[in-house]
């Protein structure tokens, strides 16, 4: 970390007596080695893949603390896949802080939601799906926000312009989880304002007492892509992503007792052809001190639906298991298994961490699939299950 | 610098030194407990008012072979008059966990109300407060002892009267009573001049000697506020121990409210 405390020119100072202005930089870079045990679907794709990547973030505070800048840049270079090597401005934004409202110009990232396995009301960012198939890195979104901040609750209003394209691993990729390509220059769009349409959010959301609650509506364009096949080249026929207009409801709660976290996601969209609901449901029970040690393991269960059969992830169960050591080193283990109701097919997850003297963390990631059922959407999983091994420097 | 005269720093010994005189409590036909709340009730009362402040923590962690790990937490605290303290904790080291930050709304019994925030994610997550005997960061301070010290946390009981480091002190036991605290009771110094805490001894849920905290370097502010710039945590059982230091206290800031809030939690750093 390189803490600056700039003071404001001397001609200033006049105006600013004893105040000072923080800027900051921090961020990390990362080394990542995958391993993948199953043979390739393509001979194009290899088994083993490093990758480096970069996150700098700069932080700037005004002298009155009621004005921020932040930004927050993300390059990757890969050895293998060219759609992985890219760049994003994750964050670039002018924030301007008042009593009762907040307002947010440039690139932001913003997160709603409560549920651990899959994340259905979040909507703003675009999800970055080259980086990882958990559907958690995201690409930096355009907008201007505008919170109100009340007693009854916050209410935020956005502008979104400017669409970004899902990311999705190119020919030499893996993980896949189609055996075909997606090609992303071939973007299919509803609107004839294609990645230009504007896009409007808004959401309120309260604490009251043991429940956290948030209601949002999202109108504009889908952020994933229903697929369609072209066999305009026979010999290598591919899936074009069509990005049509949807609304979109969303509620969540969570309900936090003293042990026990409930939980609750749901959705209502409507314009990807016929409308569909979607819900997340389940809790999360922590023990603490395990076996007399200083470890604790919280239990997640989470109950997955979604009304399109097509979707992965449509009557499925998630069970997981999140240990903390609450060491020095803060080390973590987070375990997964997701299964199939309808045909048991499972997919499996584990993401271990631990901090390596004071400004390095190693990391190793584990998913796959077992048990896959011929033709669950998961099934490329199968083939593509990987090793992950990352070492972090911090900044 | 203009010299101060003295006389008036005296007479200002002396007025205080009346206003707040040694041995003003009254314990005598009390029961130990009546004594010990009367005490603890003294202690609070004394740390009342001060509206809000901000200070700057740095943790050093050691291992039984003396091995070091250093944490830096910038603290925010606003006092809520009938409730327990709002606190936002910043984290800005070790730097994989800088930008995280905690948002904590004390109660007294009823259990804290607690959120995360997840800078990777920029996610805010509500969590349970089940958690009070765990360590903080890795420390030998548990979440319970890093926590706002409401009165109502616990029931009391005067035991006796001791000359700790050259002060004359009040021993009070005190006993946790909200849920899933790791001891069955601590044993507090506090010294009669001040009422401020000058040691306290852990004793685990087996009753048996866990850890000793030790307060150094009390400084006053705003003319009443008592605080300690030196903690020192030794856990006996392990031989772990950590040291936590205090700077840069600044008393009723700015700060109102909306800087406790989970629109504040999102955009602090």
């Amino acid at each position: 970390m390189i803490k600056l405390r700039l003071t404001a020119p001397a001609g200033l100072i006049f105006f600013f007596i004893a105040s000072t202005c923080t800027a900051d930089w921090s961020g990390n870079i990362t080394l990542e080695g995958r391993h993948f045990s199953g043979e390739a679907a393509s001979a194009r794709q290899s088994n083993n893949n490093i990758s480096l990547s970069a996150e700098p973030e700069f932080f700037y505070q005004f002298p009155d603390s009621r004005d921020n800048i932040v930004f927050t840049s993300f390059a990757r270079i890969d050895q293998t896949d060219s759609e992985r090597s890219h760049v994003d401005i994750r964050e670039l934004y002018w924030q301007k802080i008042a009593r009762d409202w907040e307002l947010t110009l440039g690139i932001n990232k913003i997160f709603w939601g409560v549920t651990e396995t899959i994340h259905l009301v979040d909507i703003i960012n675009q999800t970055d799906s080259v980086e990882n198939i958990d559907g958690e890195d995201k690409l930096g979104q355009l907008m201007a926000q505008f919170s109100l901040i009340q007693d009854w609750g916050v209410i935020d209003f956005f502008i979104l312009p400017g669409f970004r394209e899902r990311t999705f691993p190119g020919e030499d990729g893996r993980p896949r989880f189609t055996p075909f390509i997606i090609d992303t220059d071939r973007a299919l769009y509803e609107s004839s304002d294609e990645n230009k349409h504007i896009d409007y959010a808004v959401r309120w959301s309260n604490s009251i007492g043991i429940w956290d609650i948030g209601v949002s509506h999202f109108s504009g364009t889908s952020r994933e892509p229903r697929f369609i096949p072209d066999f305009s080249n026979p010999q290598q026929p591919v899936l074009l992503p069509l990005y049509e207009l949807i609304d979109q409801t969303g509620v969540d709660v969570q309900a936090t007792l003293e042990a026990w976290l409930l939980k609750l996601e749901a959705i209502q969209r409507s314009g990807q052809s016929e409308s569909f609901a979607a819900a997340a449901a389940g809790f999360e029970y922590t023990f603490v001190g395990v076996f007399g040690s200083s470890a604790d393991i919280g239990m997640v269960t989470e109950y997955l639906y979604d009304e399109r059969d097509s979707q992965p992830l449509n009557d499925d169960l998630a069970i997981g298991a999140r240990i903390a050591l609450n060491d020095v080193q803060s080390t973590e283990i987070l375990v997964a298994v997701l299964t199939d109701l309808d045909n048991q097919s499972n997919s499996y997850f584990v993401e271990a961490s631990r901090r390596i003297g004071n400004a390095y963390t190693l990391g190793i990631e584990l998913r796959g699939a077992t048990n896959i059922a011929t033709g669950d959407p998961v099934s490329a999983l199968r083939q593509d299950r990987f090793l992950q091994i990352d070492f972090s420097y911090f900044f | 610098m203009r010299k101060k005269p003295f006389l008036p720093l005296l007479t200002g010994l002396l007025l205080s030194t009346s206003l707040n005189p040694v041995y003003a409590l009254q314990l005598d036909g009390l029961t130990p407990e009546e004594a010990g709340l009367k005490i603890a009730a003294e202690s609070d009362r004394r740390d009342t008012g001060f509206g809000n402040s901000t200070a700057n923590m740095t943790m050093v962690l050691r291992n039984r072979k003396g091995e070091e790990s250093v944490r830096q937490i910038r603290n925010k605290t606003l006092e809520v008059p009938g409730d327990g303290d709002k606190s936002m904790s910043i984290f800005d080291e070790p730097a994989d966990v800088k930008g995280t930050v905690s948002l904590t709304y004390s109660h007294g019994l009823k259990p804290d109300d607690q959120w995360l925030y997840l800078p990777a994610l920029k996610r805010v997550k509500r969590i349970n407060s089940k958690n009070k005997s765990g360590p903080f960061m890795g420390s030998e301070f548990a979440f319970e002892d890093i926590g706002s010290q409401e009165i109502g946390k616990y029931a009391y009981k005067y035991i006796s009267d001791e000359v700790y480091n050259g002060l004359d002190c009040y021993i009070v036991e005190r006993y946790p009573q909200y849920k899933f605290s790791g001891y069955t009771r601590q044993v507090t110094w506090i010294d009669k001049a001040e009422f401020r805490a000058q040691k306290i001894d852990f004793y685990d849920r087996k009753n048996a000697l866990l850890k000793t905290l030790k307060f150094n370097n009390y400084k006053k502010y705003l003319d009443q506020y008592w605080r300690a710039h030196t903690m020192n945590m030794v856990n006996h059982q392990t031989g772990k121990s950590t040291t936590l230091r205090w700077d840069n206290f600044q008393f009723r800031t700015d700060l109102t409210e909306r800087d406790f809030d989970q629109s504040a939690l999102k955009r602090i750093r």
